[in-house]
């Protein structure tokens, strides 16, 4: 399926493996939350990257203590009318302190993206055949914000801004 | 009052680009005049209707693809629901507004 | 600063560039989303939450747009664009909310970028007036003239429309949101029946602050807001409710409509659990990021600087004659005026309830009356108020005579402001996707049974409020009489309720007994109001009587006969 990363196509590095089916320990791999919490003692030791996927009814919380073990998080959005990943994104980064890829899979779509970046997303994987002029526009169509985002620090006075330009 | 062979139906959308309410007529085209809007037996109505969502969605023309059930009173159709009616005809409260205005 | 568009000299927040450039970008991106949506690129799940917070919904004729009038106040250059809409891309009229907006119903999808483009010609926007996400935030509609005035509301809502616009986070939230602010000692918002409500107060050093109420609405489950906090300060204001927001985001149910609002989380979770969890991110939240800087509150507070009063005696002498000459007039002064905290000023409600009429709406033409009144009399500016009438919130008493004559001769000087002919009624059936049976034709029924002004005062307040289906549009759960309308078998009948009270003696009105037919319902409440009258003491309202007496006469004499 076709990442979208910077407004952009890109190549993805990892792959998601289902539940069940043996982990390569030679590459990047994605894997459910459910199979962490069973499993974990079988990723002592593990030298490629892990990511895991969380399902959008698990909250940051839940993933909280194990950060320091995955590369990347990838928040499922079981339709895209489920709001949920917005915060749980938000949380990990400003509440834990996570720095890695937090990746937006499962249905979103371009409206959305700049709502992702703004809430902490580094990445989604896009549906195939997405147009990927959407997704560019989609970061250049509204310049203005009225809220703090995540990469910036000022405060609130500063209520309007202009996306990217700020600073 | 449903006919002996049970109730009768017709087919009906809002057009995409403008919202108007569209009835589908025998022949599979869309008309604007519940008048002109085909009257199907149950049986008819099933396939006729997966066929104008299929259409309707797929040429972007119409939305919210429905059947619903029609009458016959004194020799003419009717929606059996008030919704349909007014759907039909257009607000009850202005009679000069809609397709009861421009009949 | 650019002044240009509203052309207001009193109440207005003016937008600047950045506030521009904004409505312009997003006026192109909804374009281009029109855009995709005919070319089929988004299906329609995906199209419809993005029409919907562009305020486009689709009703049973055409598509229906909401125009947001932030807290309910606009300019007179605004309602005359708001009029040339209606008559270029509607059908010459349209429709006031009880969210202080403004809806027409005959709306094209491919005609929607022009509307919205005009709109930002004088900095308006349907942003937010739909979908899962903040609503327009609402306040007292006589917010900075009202003489019992705390905090001027308009600052904190004009705060939280920015605040909410286009919000990262909170802009796919598991339902819609509601917001209302009350400043005033007497509560004109119904701050108990939403999402969120807040009192402005002020502590004794003058400082402004908010109780909160949380989890309130009306709806197939009505409640009452429970109180949350009794005291956030001005500079916590917006990381607060950043942090309710995030708690229901997370927490709030998704697997069923009915119980996705802030309510059901309140009631489920309970209100220590709930408090426990937004006490919880406030703690964090509370930074510098997000505390509300004393310079911009005091900022957007010169938007709201008050208009160049005259300096005139507390009282007038021409109001005083002209009341005595002309009694109509006197009795639309009794009803319709309110008391102005500057001497000499008064508040004029403007009904847009006639009796027989349809409650809300209003031609192009008398928008435009309207708007030139406003230029006139009240400072180039005027409200929408949640009970769907307008106000000229600043009319000098002198001049209160020839503002009614004006509004007489346009069908527009009825006196029942708080009234029993002054009914909320939702657009039900006639218009609504939603609904299950017409409103309208019974507040028309109603009001038309009522119309006798002599009678209406003898009445005295007595707040009707009809819906057409159980999402309660209408409010009818706290109308001293509420009326649902509900659908058996075909058939449309209504639902009565007495007891409901929207002001901060909240109240959800009790069945009175079962559903009756549209005709049975005039009648109805025609023989409450007789019980009523029958059973009153001197100086009780219905709501005082009806406490004191019970339903057991009321229900006796509209039921007995059976």
């Amino acid at each position: 399926m076709p990442l979208i990363e910077n407004g952009r196509i890109g190549e993805d590095a990892w792959s998601f493996i289902p539940d069940g089916e043996p982990v390569p320990n030679d590459r990047p791999v994605i894997i459910s939350f459910e199979r962490w919490q069973a499993d974990r003692a079988s990723f002592d030791g593990r030298n490629a990257k892990l990511g895991v996927r969380l399902k959008s009814g698990t909250l940051a919380g839940a993933i909280a203590p194990d950060l320091d073990r995955f590369a990347l998080v990838a928040l499922e959005f079981p339709k895209f009318r489920d709001g949920r990943g917005f915060s749980t994104a938000r949380e990990l980064r400003e509440r834990y302190g996570y720095t890695g890829e937090i990746r937006a899979v499962g249905h979103v779509i371009p409206d959305q993206y700049q709502f992702l970046v703004r809430t902490g997303f580094t990445s989604v994987e896009a549906p195939e055949g997405t147009n990927p002029e959407s997704w560019a526009n989609a970061l250049s169509e509204i310049t203005v914000a009225f809220q703090p985002s995540l990469d910036e620090t000022e405060p609130l006075s500063l209520l309007r801004r202009k996306l990217g330009l700020a600073g | 009052m449903p006919s002996p062979d049970g109730t009768l139906h017709a087919i009906t959308a809002n057009r995409l680009r403008d919202g108007v309410v569209v009835f589908l007529a025998a022949g599979g085209a869309w008309v604007e005049s519940f008048a002109d809007a085909a009257l199907l037996t149950k049986a008819e109505a099933e396939p006729a209707l997966a066929a104008a969502k299929a259409q309707a969605e797929g040429d972007q023309f119409g939305v919210d693809v429905y059947a619903f059930e029609v009458e016959r009173a004194d020799g003419a159709a009717q929606p059996v629901k008030m919704r349909e009616r007014i759907r039909a005809l257009g607000p009850s409260v202005r009679l000069d507004l809609g397709k009861q205005a421009a009949a | 600063m650019n002044h240009i568009a509203p052309g207001a000299r009193a109440g207005i927040y003016h937008y600047d560039a950045i506030d521009r450039r904004f409505v312009g970008e997003r006026v192109e991106q909804f374009r281009k989303q029109v855009d995709r949506r005919l070319a089929g690129e988004l299906t329609e799940e995906e199209f419809k939450p993005i029409r919907l917070m562009n305020g486009l919904y689709l009703q049973l004729h055409a598509y229906m747009l909401r125009i947001a009038v932030p807290y309910g106040v606009m300019s007179a250059v605004q309602l005359r664009k708001l009029a040339e809409i209606g008559r270029t891309y509607d059908k010459g009229y349209g429709h006031f909310t009880t969210r202080q907006n403004l809806q027409y119903n005959w709306i094209k999808l491919e005609d929607t970028p022009a509307i919205l483009n005009a709109l930002a010609d004088v900095d308006m926007h349907a942003l937010q007036t739909s979908g899962n996400c903040v609503r327009n935030v609402t306040t007292d509609q006589f917010v900075g003239a009202a003489k019992d005035e705390v905090v001027d509301g308009r600052v904190y809502a004009e705060i939280l429309r920015q605040w909410t616009t286009l919000h990262p986070e909170f802009t796919y939230l598991p339902r819609k949101f509601k917001i209302a602010i009350s400043g005033a000692a007497s509560d004109r918002a119904a701050v108990r029946v939403h999402d969120v409500g807040l009192l402005a107060r002020r502590n004794e050093a003058g400082e402004a602050g908010f109780t909160f109420y949380v989890g309130g609405g009306l709806g197939r489950s009505p409640f009452i807001g429970k109180l949350v906090r009794e005291w956030v300060a001005e500079e916590d204001f917006v990381a607060y409710l950043e942090a309710i927001l995030r708690v229901y985001n997370q927490y709030g149910r998704r697997d069923n409509i009915y119980k996705a609002r802030i309510k059901i989380l309140v009631h489920e979770l309970g209100l220590e659990k709930f408090k426990a969890e937004v006490e919880e991110e406030f703690a964090r939240l509370r930074g510098p990021k997000y505390r509300l800087d004393p310079a911009i509150v005091a900022e957007i507070r010169t938007h709201f600087a008050p208009p160049p009063f005259e300096d005139l005696p507390e009282t007038s002498d021409a109001l005083a004659r002209a009341k005595a000459e002309n009694p109509a007039f006197a009795n639309w002064v009794a009803v319709n005026v309110a008391e102005h905290k500057a001497p000499g000023y008064a508040i004029a409600t403007i009904s847009l309830k006639p009796p027989g009429g349809i409650p809300g709406d209003a031609t192009c033409d008398q928008m435009d009356l309207i708007a030139d009144l406003a230029e006139r009399y009240s400072f180039g500016e005027l409200r929408v108020s949640h009970v769907q009438n307008i106000v000229l919130a600043h009319v000098k008493q002198d001049e209160l005579f020839a503002l009614w004559q004006q509004l007489d001769a346009a069908g527009l000087g009825t006196a029942n402001a708080g009234l029993i002919g002054d009914i909320i009624a939702c657009p039900g059936l006639d218009y609504c996707a939603l609904a299950n049976a017409r409103s309208i034709p019974l507040a028309q029924a109603l009001s038309a049974r009522f119309a006798d002004p002599v009678r209406q005062r003898t009445i005295g307040e007595l707040g009707i409020k009809i819906s057409g289906c159980i999402n309660a549009c209408g409010h009818h759960h706290v109308g001293a009489i509420g009326i649902l309308g509900v659908d058996k078998k075909g058939t449309e009948f209504y639902q009565i309720t007495v007891g409901g009270d929207p002001t901060l003696t909240t109240a959800i009105g009790d069945i009175l007994g079962p559903s009756l037919t549209e005709e049975e319902t005039v009648d109805a409440i025609e023989a409450i109001v007789e019980v009523y009258l029958a059973h009153r003491t001197e100086g009780e309202r219905f709501l005082d009587t009806l406490a004191r007496v019970g339903h057991g006469p009321f229900k006796e004499r509209i039921y007995a006969a059976d």
